[in-house]
C-alpha cells in the first residue's frame, strides 16, 4: 500500500513538472540572436558604446566581442534585458561611460545660423532646415543622442526635458524605505 | 416581469457616508470671476481652440472644436472675454498643467443662440449622435468617454440592453442621487432618447438599494408603454462599475480586453442621460454638472456648478476653511485622486470633492499571502501575485496574471492587513508597460530612419563616384567655393557671438 | 496576530495542568530563543528590529513548536529546532511572508529526525501514572538530558499514538489494547481535554473572523471521512475517526497551523485542496508511516505543493474566455 501511494505520488508530481516545463520552453525561442539583441537596444544610434550605431553593437555582443553594459541611453533596463537574453551576469554601466539624462535636442532658433552641420550629424534625420536658413528639431523623432551638439559652431543646441503633461506623466513605484 | 439579479464576486460593504449630503437640496454656484476650461475633459484627443485671447464669447458658444473622432468640443460656460489660452493646473495627482482656455466672466451671462429639437423621434440616429457630439457630452460618471462614440457603437452593432447607471457605489458621492431626485424627468427622457438612437431591445435604469427616494422619483416618470425596467441593485462596492453592473443585471461578463458592446450592452450614466435630454430638446450644451462637496466641511451638500469654476469656490460655498491638516480628494475616496491645491477647475468628470483629515503615513509591511485581497477582488484577480511581480518589475508576469483586467477599484488595498498600497503598484506596472511599448515603438522608428539615412548617403556616394568617373569637370551644386562657405560661416559665427553677448548684457 | 497568541494560552494551561507542567518551560524557552534568533536575523538583514520583533509572528511559531515537542525535551534540542525554524526556514527564505514552509513544523520535524531518542521521551499524564516525573526529574531532563536520569522508563510513558503504533506493529488488534487507561474516552486521557480546549479557542478565532472556517473544517472533515472509511473496512487495524480527530495535533493543527497564511495556498480552491491534503496525508502517515503522528509531515508536504496549487487553481478572471 505504501509503495503504491509513493508511486502514485511520484507519477502525479512528474506529470505536473512535465506540464509546467512544457509551458516554459515555448516562452521565448529566437533563432537570430543579433536581431533579438538589437531589439533590446534603444536605437538612439549615438555611438557611445564605441560602435557605429546600435546594430553593430548588437553584432559585437552576439560575437562575444563587447560587454552588455556599454549602452548609456538604454540604462539599467537594457542591461537587464540583455543579461536575460545572453545569460551574462548583471553589472552596472561601464565605468568609462556616463549615464544619459533624458531629453530631446532643441535649437535656439534666434541663434541658429543655418550651417547644416547638425543636420549632417543627426543619425535619424530628425533635424530639418535649408542652407543659411533656420533649422529645427522634430521633437517626436529626436532620440536624444546628443550627436548634434559638438558640430554646432554657435552652440545653439541644448538638451531639454519636456515638461510633464497628460501624455507622459507617470505613476512612480511606491517607495517603502524601511523595507528596502 | 422582474429581472433576476446576479452576483459579482468579491466586493466590499463600505461605510457609505452618504447621509451627510444626500438630503440637502442642491444649490446653484454663483458665477465666478474667472472660468478655466481644460481642452481635454474627456477620454481621447484634446479639443482645438477656435478663439483667440481678447475675443468676446457667449455662454454656450463652442470655443474649441473636437480633434478627431474620439473627442468632444468645449463650450464657454458663461459670457466674457478670453483672457488666455495656456497651460493651467487641472485635477491631477501630480499637479500637472494642461492647455486651458481662461475666460474673464463679464457677469452678463449672455446666451449664445441655440436651437432645440421638438421631436427627437423624427431624427435619425446619426443626427442624434451629431447633436450629442456638438453639445460636448462626455460620460459624466467619471471616465469621461465621449457619449457619441458609445452611441455610434450602438448604431453599428445590435444592442440588446441599454443600461442607465445610477448605481453610485463609492462612499460619500451623492451627486447622481440628488440629480435623479431633482431631475428625474430628464433622466427618463434622456434614457428614451438614447434608446431610440441605439435601438435597444431592453432598457434598464439601475439605482442602488439605499436610494429609495431616487427610485420613487424615477418610477413616477416611467410610463407603462415606456418598457423601461427600474431595478434596485444591492449596495455593495463596486456594484456601479460598468462590468460589475452588467454582471449583476444580466449575468453576462464583458470579455477580458473587450467592451460591453461586444456582448450587446451599452451603459450610460444617469447624468449623461440627463445631459442628452437637455442637449436634444433644449439645445443646451454640457456646461454645468452636479458636484458633491462633502467630508470635513461645515455644510456638506450638492452643487450645480458651471464647468470651469474653481474647486476652491465650491469648497468656500460649503464652509471649508483652508487648513494644514486636511487634504482634498477629487472623485470618490476609493478611486479618486488627491490633488495638491484647490485652484483647479471643475471639469466634466468631477463628480465629487471630499475634504478629509490628513492621516499619518502607515508603514507598509511585508505581504503575508493571506489572500484577503483575492477574496474581495471583483474581477477574480490574484492581487498578491500581481503585487509581487510588479514590485520585482516582472511586467511580463503581471500581464500573464491579467494586470490589464484590474479596474483599480481599490478593494484589495482597503482590506490589506499589511497596508500595502496595492493599486499604486498596479498603476505603476501599467504605466511601465505602456512606457516600454512606447519606447519600443520609438526605437523601431529611429532604427528605420537611421537605415533610410544610411541608404541615402550610400546612394549619394555612388552617384558622386559615377559622376567623377564620367566627367573630370564637376561643378558644386550651389556654385559656392570652399573658401566662400568658410567665410560665410565665420561671419555668421561672429554675428551670433555678438548677439549672444548683447543678450547676456540685457 | 495577537488574538492567535491569546487563543493558544488556555490550551497551554490545560496541557500544563492535565499532562505535564514541563510544557510551560518549553514554551518559555522557545519564545526566548525565538525572539533572540529573530532579533539577530533582523539585524543581520538590516531590517528594523523594533517593527518586526513584536509582530507576534515569531512568538506564534515558538509556541506552536513548543506544543509539538515533548514537555521533557532537553533545552538544547529546543534551541536547535528554533534556530532551524527562525534562521533557516523563515529568514533564509525572505523572512515574514517569504517562507515556503511552516517554520514551527519544519523546526519540529528537524529535531524529530535529528534526535529521535530524546524526542520520544514523553511524560505520563498526571491522572494515570504515579511515576509522572517530578520537579527534580523534569529539570534534570530539560537541563542535563536523558543520561542524568537512572531509570527513564519509570517516569515516561508512550502517548496513545505511539502506543497504538507499537501495539499494531506487534500484531495486536485495536479492540484488544485500547482498553488501556491511557486511551481515555476516545483519544487519550487528559489529552482529549487539551484537544477540546484548542477546538474551543479555534472556534473563538473563527467567530472573531481572525481565521476562516473553511480550512480547519476541511482538514477535520477529510481526516474524519478517510478514517471512517478505513475504520468501517477493518476496525481492528484502523483507529476510529474520533480518535484521529480528537488527537491534540489534529485540532491544534487544523485551527492554528494549517491556517498560517504565509505557507498555505492563496487561492480559495488552493486553500481547500491544501487543507484536504493535510487531512489525508496525516491519516496516511499515522496509519502506514514510520512515525506515530504525521501532522507536521503532512503540513510540510502540502507546503511544498503550494506553488503548484496556486498555479493550477488560479480563478478565472472576469471576462476571461473559458479554455476549449
Amino acid at each position: 500500500m505504501a509503495i503504491l501511494t509513493l508511486i502514485l505520488l511520484v507519477v502525479i508530481l512528474l506529470l505536473a513538472v512535465v506540464y509546467l516545463d512544457r509551458e516554459d520552453h515555448t516562452a521565448s525561442d529566437d533563432p537570430l540572436l543579433v536581431d533579438a539583441i538589437n531589439r533590446q537596444l534603444p536605437q538612439t544610434q549615438c555611438g557611445e558604446c564605441g560602435y557605429d550605431g546600435c546594430r553593430p553593437y548588437a553584432e559585437a555582443i552576439a560575437n562575444g566581442c563587447a560587454d552588455i553594459n556599454r549602452c548609456p541611453p538604454g540604462g539599467d533596463i537594457t542591461i537587464q534585458s540583455l543579461s536575460r537574453l545572453t545569460g551574462h551576469t548583471l553589472k552596472p554601466l561601464a565605468g568609462d561611460l556616463t549615464p544619459t539624462s533624458e531629453g530631446v535636442a532643441v535649437i535656439d532658433e534666434d541663434l541658429c545660423i543655418g550651417c547644416l552641420k547638425c543636420i549632417r550629424a543627426c543619425p535619424v534625420d530628425a533635424i530639418v532646415g535649408a542652407p543659411k536658413l533656420m533649422h529645427t528639431v522634430i521633437e517626436s523623432e529626436c532620440t536624444g543622442c546628443k550627436l548634434c551638439l559638438p558640430p554646432c559652431p554657435v552652440d545653439c543646441i541644448s538638451m531639454v526635458k519636456p515638461p510633464l503633461n497628460l501624455r507622459d506623466w507617470h505613476w512612480a513605484k511606491p517607495a517603502n524605505p524601511l523595507l528596502e | 416581469m422582474t429581472r433576476t439579479l446576479h452576483r459579482f464576486s468579491g466586493g466590499l460593504h463600505l461605510d457609505t457616508h452618504k447621509h451627510e449630503s444626500r438630503d440637502v437640496p442642491s444649490m446653484l454656484v454663483p458665477l465666478p470671476g474667472q472660468i478655466i476650461l481644460p481642452l481635454k475633459q474627456h477620454i481621447g484627443l484634446a479639443a482645438r481652440p477656435l478663439v483667440n485671447p481678447g475675443e468676446r464669447v457667449l455662454k454656450g458658444q463652442i470655443i474649441a472644436e473636437p480633434e478627431g473622432y474620439v473627442s468632444v468640443p468645449v463650450h464657454a460656460t458663461t459670457s466674457g472675454v478670453v483672457r488666455d489660452i495656456g497651460d493651467y493646473h487641472i485635477p491631477h495627482p501630480f499637479g500637472i498643467r494642461e492647455p486651458c482656455i481662461v475666460i474673464d466672466a463679464d457677469g452678463l451671462d449672455e446666451l449664445f443662440p441655440i436651437e432645440a429639437v421638438t421631436d427627437y423621434a423624427a431624427l435619425t440616429p446619426q443626427a442624434l449622435q451629431e447633436i450629442i457630439r456638438d453639445r460636448g457630452i462626455a460620460g459624466l460618471g467619471g471616465a469621461g468617454f465621449p457619449a457619441h462614440v458609445k452611441l455610434k457603437e450602438g448604431v453599428d452593432n445590435a444592442v440588446d440592453t441599454l443600461i442607465i447607471n445610477g448605481v453610485e457605489c463609492e462612499p460619500y458621492i451623492t451627486c447622481d442621487d440628488r440629480l435623479i431626485r431633482e431631475k428625474a424627468m430628464y433622466v427618463v427622457s434622456g434614457a428614451r432618447m438614447i434608446r431610440h438612437a441605439v435601438n435597444a431591445k431592453h432598457c434598464v435604469i439601475a439605482v442602488e438599494e439605499d436610494m429609495p427616494e431616487a427610485h420613487d422619483a424615477l418610477a413616477g416618470h416611467i410610463t407603462a408603454h415606456d418598457d423601461i425596467e427600474l431595478v434596485r441593485v444591492p449596495t455593495r462596492y463596486p456594484a456601479g462599475g460598468e462590468k460589475q453592473l452588467i454582471q449583476v443585471l444580466t449575468g453576462k461578463e464583458v470579455p477580458s480586453g473587450g467592451f460591453s458592446i461586444n456582448i450587446g450592452i451599452i451603459v450610460h450614466n444617469v447624468a449623461t442621460a440627463a445631459a442628452v435630454y437637455r442637449a436634444v430638446t433644449r439645445g443646451e450644451p454640457l456646461i454645468s454638472r452636479y458636484v458633491t462637496v462633502t467630508g470635513e466641511v461645515k455644510t456638506p451638500r450638492n452643487l450645480q456648478v458651471l464647468l470651469g469654476t474653481p474647486v476652491s469656490d465650491c469648497l468656500k460655498l460649503c464652509g471649508y476653511e483652508d487648513s494644514n491638516d486636511t487634504r482634498i480628494i477629487v472623485g470618490g475616496p476609493m478611486m479618486g485622486t488627491q490633488v495638491r491645491d484647490c485652484n483647479i477647475p471643475v471639469t466634466k468628470t468631477t463628480n465629487c470633492i471630499i475634504v478629509r483629515r490628513k492621516i499619518p503615513p502607515i508603514q507598509e509591511l511585508p505581504c503575508i499571502r493571506c489572500g484577503r485581497c483575492a477574496d474581495v477582488c471583483p474581477v477574480n484577480l490574484l492581487p498578491q501575485q500581481l503585487y509581487l511581480y510588479a514590485k520585482a518589475d516582472r511586467f511580463d508576469e503581471t500581464r500573464q496574471h491579467h494586470l490589464f483586467d484590474c479596474i483599480e477599484c481599490g478593494c484589495c488595498s482597503c482590506v490589506c492587513p499589511s497596508h500595502i498600497p496595492l493599486v499604486q503598484y498596479y498603476r505603476y506596472a501599467k504605466f511601465e508597460i505602456a512606457l516600454e511599448e512606447q519606447r519600443r515603438q520609438g526605437a523601431t522608428r529611429a532604427e528605420q530612419r537611421f537605415l533610410n539615412r544610411k541608404r541615402r548617403l550610400q546612394q549619394r556616394q555612388e552617384v558622386k563616384q559615377k559622376q567623377k568617373a564620367g566627367s573630370t569637370t564637376t561643378a558644386t551644386e550651389s556654385g559656392d567655393t570652399d573658401a566662400d562657405r568658410k567665410a560665410f560661416v565665420r561671419a555668421a559665427v561672429a554675428r551670433t557671438r555678438s548677439r549672444k553677448e548683447r543678450g547676456t548684457d540685457r | 496576530m495577537r488574538e492567535v497568541v491569546i487563543a493558544l494560552v488556555p490550551g497551554i494551561l490545560v496541557y500544563a495542568l492535565v499532562v505535564h507542567w514541563g510544557v510551560l518551560v518549553q514554551c518559555l524557552l522557545a519564545v526566548l530563543f525565538a525572539l533572540a534568533a529573530e532579533a539577530v536575523m533582523l539585524r543581520v538583514r538590516g531590517l528594523p528590529v523594533k517593527l518586526f520583533l513584536f509582530d507576534y509572528s515569531v512568538i506564534i511559531t515558538a509556541l506552536l513548536y513548543a506544543l509539538c515537542i515533548s514537555p521533557l525535551t532537553p533545552w538544547w534540542i529546543n534551541l536547535c529546532g528554533i534556530l532551524f525554524a527562525v534562521m533557516l526556514v523563515k529568514h533564509a527564505y525572505g523572512g515574514l511572508g517569504g517562507n515556503l514552509f511552516n517554520p514551527a513544523m519544519a523546526g519540529f520535524v528537524f529535531v524529530l529526525l535529528s534526535f529521535p531518542a530524546d524526542m520520544n521521551v514523553w511524560p505520563a499524564v498526571y491522572s494515570l501514572h504515579s511515576g509522572s516525573p517530578g520537579l527534580l526529574d523534569t529539570l534534570a531532563l530539560i537541563f542535563s538530558g536523558r543520561d542524568s536520569i537512572a531509570d527513564i522508563d519509570a517516569i515516561s510513558a508512550a502517548t496513545p499514538l505511539t502506543h497504538m503504533q507499537s501495539q499494531l506493529g506487534g500484531m495486536n488488534m485495536i479492540g484488544e489494547f485500547t482498553t488501556d487507561p491511557r486511551y481515555g474516552l476516545v483519544a487519550g486521557t487528559g489529552l482529549e481535554w487539551v484537544a477540546i480546549t484548542f477546538l474551543a479557542a479555534g472556534l473563538w478565532l473563527v467567530f472573531r473572523k481572525i481565521i476562516a472556517w473553511q480550512m480547519p473544517a476541511t482538514v477535520i472533515a477529510t481526516l474524519f471521512l478517510v478514517s471512517l472509511v478505513f475504520y468501517g473496512f477493518d476496525a481492528g487495524v484502523y483507529a476510529s475517526p474520533l480518535f484521529h480527530v480528537f488527537t491534540v495535533s489534529t485540532l491544534l493543527g487544523a485551527f492554528f497551523i494549517v491556517t498560517d497564511p504565509v505557507s498555505s495556498a492563496t487561492t480559495a480552491t488552493g486553500r481547500l485542496i491544501f487543507a484536504a491534503g493535510v487531512g489525508l496525508m496525516t491519516w496516511v502517515i499515522r496509519s502506514w508511516g514510520a512515525y506515530p503522528d504525521g501532522f507536521a509531515f503532512a503540513v510540510l508536504f502540502m507546503n511544498a505543493l503550494v506553488p503548484l496549487l496556486d498555479h493550477f487553481t488560479r480563478p478565472r478572471v472576469l471576462g476571461e474566455a473559458v479554455d476549449n
